[in-house]
């Protein structure tokens, strides 16, 4: 009965909020936070829109492909190349008819469906007051073996997956010797990004796998320098992250508005703090001072959402094999 | 009342919302999907390290709960109680707070290395055992201690007079009070590790440590191939059920008789035995507060930097687990017997993550799932508790059948008397044992809230999470501590008031 008058009254008051003009975006969970970017999108656009933007977190994909066509949302937020092939193919969703000239990535990128906003680089993070780092890839890999590494799985977590990507572009055919010397590194594999990298603040691990943009979170936001990526010649792999608009939207122009908004100044110059990212059209001189400091990879590898899916399998299994044995 | 409609409904419900779900995905997926050849891999390690952790820990659990009946000490009750902790952890906590203590950086190491004796490697099967005996030897320690108590002074008394030696005193008491608890014991702690995937991972040091869940959320989340998960999940079903049906059939239910509810402490723990279960009380103390205490550490800065957010979170978890202890206890007294166990088994075998999607599926066509957050949590957290208060609750109400049955018939008690005056008054303490175990694991548990998030509905648990992906890490194990405290008293409220009777 507790149960039932409960449901009964979260009903009421969700079916109380008006539905005209609400333009409803799904995003990651951890986007609506209050640390993430969520809140401070929803004021910007809101500012500008008249009318509501509400953010529906959780699963991205998974939910839409579950709901089809009939899907509430208006605009995804949040995708990662490494899911956009599967989106493409469902025809969910539509062109986003954003001029891209403005985009300021280290790669070409001509896509019509799937906008970029933030982009970063797959790299291990350590604490420059505990160790040196690697100069190379390979001298990760010939690092004495009390080299303390934790990393992802690349079968549930999107930078894992960017992590055996990476080897796999490094490395081609010798991507499965290159994990056998990485192995004894290896302290374990986590499920998702959050718990390798709270492993590395315990001190648990000497090098994270994370992202290239890490460091500017301790340099703004704890005033703290000394944790750095390392960063490696041979290349990082380039991870982005993209918005799309849903094909059956009811708010087609809310939802156009949105994703002009997204490569818009404001957005922009609030995604690097807002999400600790690099933004995907900003000059690198508006970037905030934290992340001007960031070392960043002269060379960045990417396999498109074709190349990386033909190669995916193999480069789980190279992975997998190695960590195996 | 094992016929009774309550029971029959009780039981319909319960079948509806956990083959149900696995049903409408099977559906959706157009059918079955075959296996790739890394599933049978999982599979067998699943089976493997589920069994191995329910053995380790069942066993363990045996001398520890005897110490524990057989000593008497101050702050017995309140070791008791803490001791319970590690099971309603948050998941990722209590791997935080284990590596804290048995990492290579932990304070384990910290001790051997000081004494420059070699250092420990936590990760690997090892770990994931560690991790699950750490989870669920309190348990079954409670399980036992229950089983125990449930002896009437009588019998003790008699015994004691008797002179009956060791020996005997194991044969007709101890002996019996094992078997009829551990066999259950052993299923439900091999069905919760069945289902295990992030502890298990993370210990584990690895893709060595990829069990059957795993794969279900790669199926799901990553490849989008539900006929792939939901062929998995069915057979994570198969083997928790199957296990189950087997442990029912060696359970024992006869009673032990009647007593006037006099307590009596055991005089068979003197001597020596003092010593040695000394040592078990201490070493099963230490195994499970040391972790507790870095979580409680860790967390205490963060509890400054929680903010209003986290506060409104916590405000739902605790309305969540009042929801789903109120449910889940109405379920639990309708179908306390052996066919309700059973089905209520298949509630922790399915995969959460089929049952989330399955329910999200269900409920589309009739409400906006993302307004359904709670109220689904709530449910489903009540279906998860659901085993764990049967098999508290069970025990005891099969016996009281056996020792009460004759008393029923010649009075004619039905129903709602017989629930009144006989059942719910002698079942008190197994009856909050369960209901803070299922609020302090409702608290705890992130359930299927994945796929019907709502941003101003977070849980506690969920915002745990969410922290730690903002970097929010101190943030994160404030929120954590915050959690402890709540499923802990939560739990400690209920479980008193449970044994309020004692006194």
């Amino acid at each position: 009965m507790k149960t039932f008058t409960f449901a009964a009254g979260l009903l009421l008051a969700t079916s109380a909020v008006a539905q005209e003009n609400v333009l409803t975006v799904y995003a990651p969970d951890y986007f609506t936070s209050e640390w993430g970017p969520g809140p401070k999108i929803e004021e910007l656009f809101e500012a500008q829109c008249e009318c509501d933007l509400q953010f529906k977190p959780g699963e991205l994909l998974p939910r839409l492909l579950l709901e089809g066509d009939r899907t509430e949302a208006d605009v995804v937020i949040g995708l990662n190349t490494d899911v956009t092939k599967k989106a493409r193919e469902s025809g969910l969703f539509a062109e986003h008819g954003v001029d891209l000239s403005s985009l300021t990535l280290p790669i070409d990128w001509t896509d019509a469906t799937f906008l970029p906003f933030n982009y970063g680089h797959t790299a291990f993070v350590y604490d420059t007051t505990k160790m040196e780092a690697p100069a190379s890839f390979d001298a990760l890999l010939n690092a004495d073996d009390d080299l303390r590494l934790v990393i992802q799985d690349p079968r549930t977590s999107v930078s894992g997956l960017a992590l055996v990507l990476w080897v796999q572009a490094v490395y081609g055919d010798q991507a499965q010797a290159a994990w056998e010397k990485l192995a004894p590194k290896i302290v374990t594999v986590t499920k998702g990004w959050s718990e390798s990298y709270g492993m590395f603040t315990d001190g648990e691990a000497d090098m994270v796998l994370s992202y290239t943009t890490s460091p500017a979170y301790h340099i703004i936001a704890e005033g703290d320098e000394t944790k750095k990526a390392a960063i490696f010649p041979e290349g990082h792999y380039f991870m982005v992250e993209l918005a799309a608009k849903v094909a059956a939207t009811d708010q087609p122009e809310l939802a156009q508005d949105f994703m002009d908004f997204i490569l818009g100044e404001d957005f922009q110059s609030m995604i690097a703090t807002g999400n600790w990212s690099i933004p995907a059209a900003l000059d690198q001189s508006a970037w905030p001072e934290g992340f001007q400091k960031l070392d960043l990879p002269e060379s960045v590898l990417f396999y498109n959402e074709t190349e990386a899916a033909a190669l995916r399998d193999e480069a789980i299994e190279a992975w997998r094999a190695a960590l195996s044995q | 009342m094992a016929r009774s409609p309550f029971a029959i409904i009780a039981g319909l419900t319960l079948a509806a919302l956990t083959l149900g779900p696995v049903a409408v995905v099977l559906i959706r997926a157009g059918g079955l999907s075959a296996l790739a050849p890394g599933d049978w891999l999982a599979l067998r390690f699943t089976v493997w390290q589920a069994l191995l952790s329910a053995v380790l820990s069942v066993a363990l659990a045996v001398p520890v709960a005897r110490a524990l009946v057989r000593q008497r000490f101050p702050g017995r009750a309140v070791l008791v109680t803490l001791m319970g902790a590690p099971f309603i952890l948050p998941v990722i906590v209590a791997v935080m707070g284990l590596i804290a203590v048995f990492g290579r950086a932990g304070l384990v190491n910290d001790v051997l290395g000081g004494l420059g004796l070699p250092l420990v490697d936590i990760y690997g099967l090892h770990g994931v055992l560690l991790a699950h005996v750490f989870f669920n030897l309190p348990l079954a320690v409670r399980m036992l201690l229950t089983g125990w108590q449930a002896v009437p002074g009588e019998r003790l008394r008699l015994a004691t007079s008797l002179g009956l030696s060791r020996a005997a005193l194991w044969r007709v008491i101890d002996g019996p009070v094992i078997l009829r608890v551990a066999p259950g014991a052993l299923v439900v702690i091999f069905v919760i590790c069945l289902t295990s995937f992030a502890v298990a991972l993370t210990l584990g040091g690895g893709p060595r440590a990829t069990t059957v869940e795993l794969a279900i959320y790669q199926a799901m989340r990553f490849d989008f191939d539900l006929g792939r998960a939901a062929t998995l999940g069915l057979i994570q079903l198969a083997l928790g059920l199957g296990a189950g049906i087997l442990a029912l059939k060696v359970t024992q239910t006869d009673g032990f008789g009647l007593g006037r509810d006099r307590a009596l402490v055991r005089r068979d723990g003197a001597g020596w035995r003092r010593w040695t279960d000394g040592m078990w009380i201490a070493l099963a103390g230490l195994f499970l507060l040391v972790p507790l205490g870095a979580v409680v550490l860790r967390g205490l800065q963060g509890l400054m930097l929680l903010r209003a957010d986290t506060i409104v979170a916590a405000g739902h978890s605790v309305a969540v687990a009042g929801a789903s202890t109120v449910l889940c206890m109405i379920w639990a007294v309708a179908l306390a017997n052996r066919r309700g166990e059973l089905l209520a088994l298949a509630a922790i075998t399915v995969s959460p993550l089929v049952l989330g999607t399955g329910l999200f599926l269900m409920l589309r066509p009739f409400v906006n799932p993302f307004t359904m957050a709670l109220p689904v949590t709530a449910l489903v957290n009540a279906l998860m508790g659901l085993p764990f208060a049967l098999r508290i609750i069970t025990p005891q109400a099969e016996a009281l059948k056996t020792d009460y049955g004759r008393l029923r018939a010649s009075l004619g008690l039905t129903g709602w008397a017989w629930l009144r005056l006989i059942w719910v008054p002698r079942l008190r303490r197994p009856l909050g044992f369960a209901a803070g175990l299922v609020a302090a694991l409702a608290m705890g548990d992130l359930g299927v809230i994945a796929l019907f998030a709502d941003p101003d509905r977070a849980t506690l648990p969920l915002q745990v999470y969410r922290l730690m992906g903002s970097y929010q890490m101190e943030a994160a194990a404030g929120a954590a501590l915050l959690l402890l405290a709540l499923s802990l008293g939560a739990f400690v409220m209920l479980d008193r008031g449970g044994r309020l009777a004692e006194a």
